[in-house]
């Protein structure tokens, strides 16, 4: 992209093993440190390597890159799982109903297929520290509100199409607010600002309100730390 | 949107986060960043005051400073017992209790104050730009407003007023491009009409990005991707086939397609543009985008390392001033 980003492209869909090859070339470049690299972007079927063209150029990159395509694009690798408290419906979840009504399932059944599932977070965008989960499934996939809301309270959960997603702070949002968790998934006065990095995953545990309550006062008082664990092939 | 007066700490921009969905920010117009600071002995990657149409009146709370004004041919005013002014592109040393007014600007949207020393806010993920939508960096992560009050870095060098001699003059009326990476979304118009015309900069332009307002840039088919990298510079066109050229506070994804790229030479010039300006845009490769960026930083660190001190426009004796240290203060800001 113009002369100060290369962008390595896998596919067109939103689907794991190409996000896979995403994440280990993501990896690859990183470990190799390269002059000139700047940053380093996966994104749901892309990988954006930024770059400075006073230090190194994209022909350099290409070749590079191009060195690095082996068999090991496609391998697994461990990532970290983390067990994020959620609170589905009522005031924390305004359009929870409606998502029941569109899909034709029941309040309950929406929270069932939703947390059931564990996403993988393709990337981070939009926001510093929004991140994008997928895969939803079918049943619960819907487009996104036709008129925008122009403030979504932070640390709402929502949906769209196969993907949800964390307003990690307040902000306009286009999509169906179902939940919100407790805790913080970004700040910045951590060393590494975002909980989660692209490449990990992620089970939501609805729990009761007043376990809701309590987990918001821990998180303020930074005496709670959201669970999480190695998973994945060696 | 705020095509309003704006004023902003900004240093060469943040790097490293972009995928944690942290923008680079950063100056708009970074080679008169380069300039001011290069006028007051700055690194070049100190922080300074970036404003947009009209900036702050600052108060000096420091013995004596060195202010550098870049970007605009306009002046700086400086209040107190010695009025005078500091013209646009050059350097002059205030001392404390001297208010200094920044100019409204006509020859261009934005414009830099340095100050010797540095805007010295406490860095952010490495970096003093202010990345205003997401409370980032700068002074408390916002705009300035009146009643700030801005540390400013120790200083040790000497305080030698000071000129750049070759400044740009106004606006530019081209910008180069690289092609895509999503052209082949558009049609053929589409991609000729690009480089055969001119847009006008809508007033829905900030920080973010510019609405670009001209001949529609018809898509093929789609006007939608999935979610992708996006650099500074590229050239978005959602549905209304309207391009939308992105600047330093851009979200770092975006499903719209992106017809082309302003080269990272031009985006300086870029940052310069105002409501109603028409800009064309003419198509270069990677490779001579990469060698342009290379000359013009090359021209650019030339130029700088032959600043000509300037006569500093006010009765003091400069001579005196060579071996002053500087006390470290704080400058507030008014309105």
């Amino acid at each position: 992209m113009g002369d100060v980003a290369l962008i390595v492209e896998f596919g067109t869909a939103i689907d794991r093993a190409i996000s896979r090859r995403v994440m280990n070339l993501a990896r690859a470049v990183r470990r190799g440190d390269w002059q000139g690299v700047v940053d380093v972007v996966p994104t749901f079927r892309s990988l954006m390597v930024c770059y400075d063209p006073l230090r190194t150029s994209r022909a350099e990159l290409e070749d590079r890159i191009g060195s690095l395509f082996d068999h090991q694009m496609d391998m697994q690798v461990r990532s970290k799982l983390w067990r994020i408290p959620i609170i589905y419906g009522g005031e924390f979840g305004p359009d929870l109903d409606n998502v029941a009504d569109r899909t034709g399932l029941s309040s309950d059944d929406v929270v069932e297929r939703h947390s059931s599932i564990q996403y993988h977070v393709y990337m981070i965008g939009f926001l510093p520290g929004y991140p994008y989960l997928g895969d939803l499934t079918k049943e619960l996939q819907l487009p996104r509100l036709e008129k925008p809301r122009l403030r979504v309270p932070r640390r709402s959960v929502a949906i769209a199409q196969q993907i949800t997603g964390v307003y990690p702070v307040e902000s306009p949002g286009g999509w169906h607010l179902i939940g919100r968790v407790p805790v913080p998934l970004f700040d910045l006065e951590w060393p590494r600002p975002s909980l989660l990095l692209p490449g990990d995953a992620v089970r939501f545990e609805p729990v009761s309100q007043e376990r809701f309550r309590e987990l918001e006062s821990a998180a303020t008082e930074a005496s709670y730390e959201v669970p999480s664990e190695e998973i994945g092939a060696g | 949107m705020n095509t309003g007066p704006f004023s902003t700490i900004q240093d060469l921009g943040r790097y490293g986060f972009q995928d944690l969905g942290i923008p680079v920010s950063g100056a708009l117009d970074a080679n008169s960043l380069r300039v001011a600071n290069a006028l007051v002995g700055n690194a070049e990657t100190n922080a300074a005051i970036e404003f947009r149409l009209t900036g702050p009146a600052l108060r000096i709370d420091a013995d004596e400073v060195l202010i550098g004004l870049a970007g605009t041919e306009d002046s700086l005013l400086i209040e107190g017992s010695d009025p005078r002014h500091i013209k646009g592109w050059h350097s002059g040393v205030v001392r404390r209790g001297e208010i200094v007014y920044a100019p409204v600007l006509k020859d261009t949207s934005t414009a830099y104050i340095a100050i010797s020393g540095g805007i010295d806010t406490v860095p952010v993920l490495e970096s003093r730009s202010t990345y205003v939508r997401g409370g980032i960096g700068g002074h408390e992560g916002r705009a300035l407003q009146a009643g700030d009050e801005l540390p400013i870095g120790r200083f040790q060098g000497t305080m030698k007023p000071n000129m750049f001699s070759d400044p740009p003059r106004g606006v530019p009326d081209r910008l180069r491009v690289v092609a895509g990476p999503q052209d082949d979304m558009f049609t053929q118009d589409a991609l000729d009409r690009l480089i055969s015309n001119s847009f006008s900069v809508t007033s829905e332009s900030d920080r973010m990005g510019m609405r670009l307002e001209g001949p529609e840039l018809p898509h093929i088919d789609s006007y939608d991707i999935v979610s992708d990298g996006i650099a500074t510079g590229a050239i978005q066109v959602p549905g209304n086939k309207q391009p939308i050229l992105l600047l330093a506070d851009h979200q770092t994804t975006g499903g719209y397609p992106k017809i082309a790229t302003v080269i990272s030479a031009d985006i300086p010039g870029a940052g310069r543009l105002r409501t109603g300006d028409m800009i064309g845009f003419a198509v270069v490769t990677v490779e001579e985008a990469e060698a342009i960026a290379r000359e013009t930083m090359k021209r650019l660190h030339g130029l700088i390392g032959t600043n000509t001190p300037a006569i500093d426009p006010g009765k003091i004796d400069v001579d005196a001033l060579y071996n002053a240290n500087l006390i470290s203060g704080i400058t507030n800001m008014h309105k």
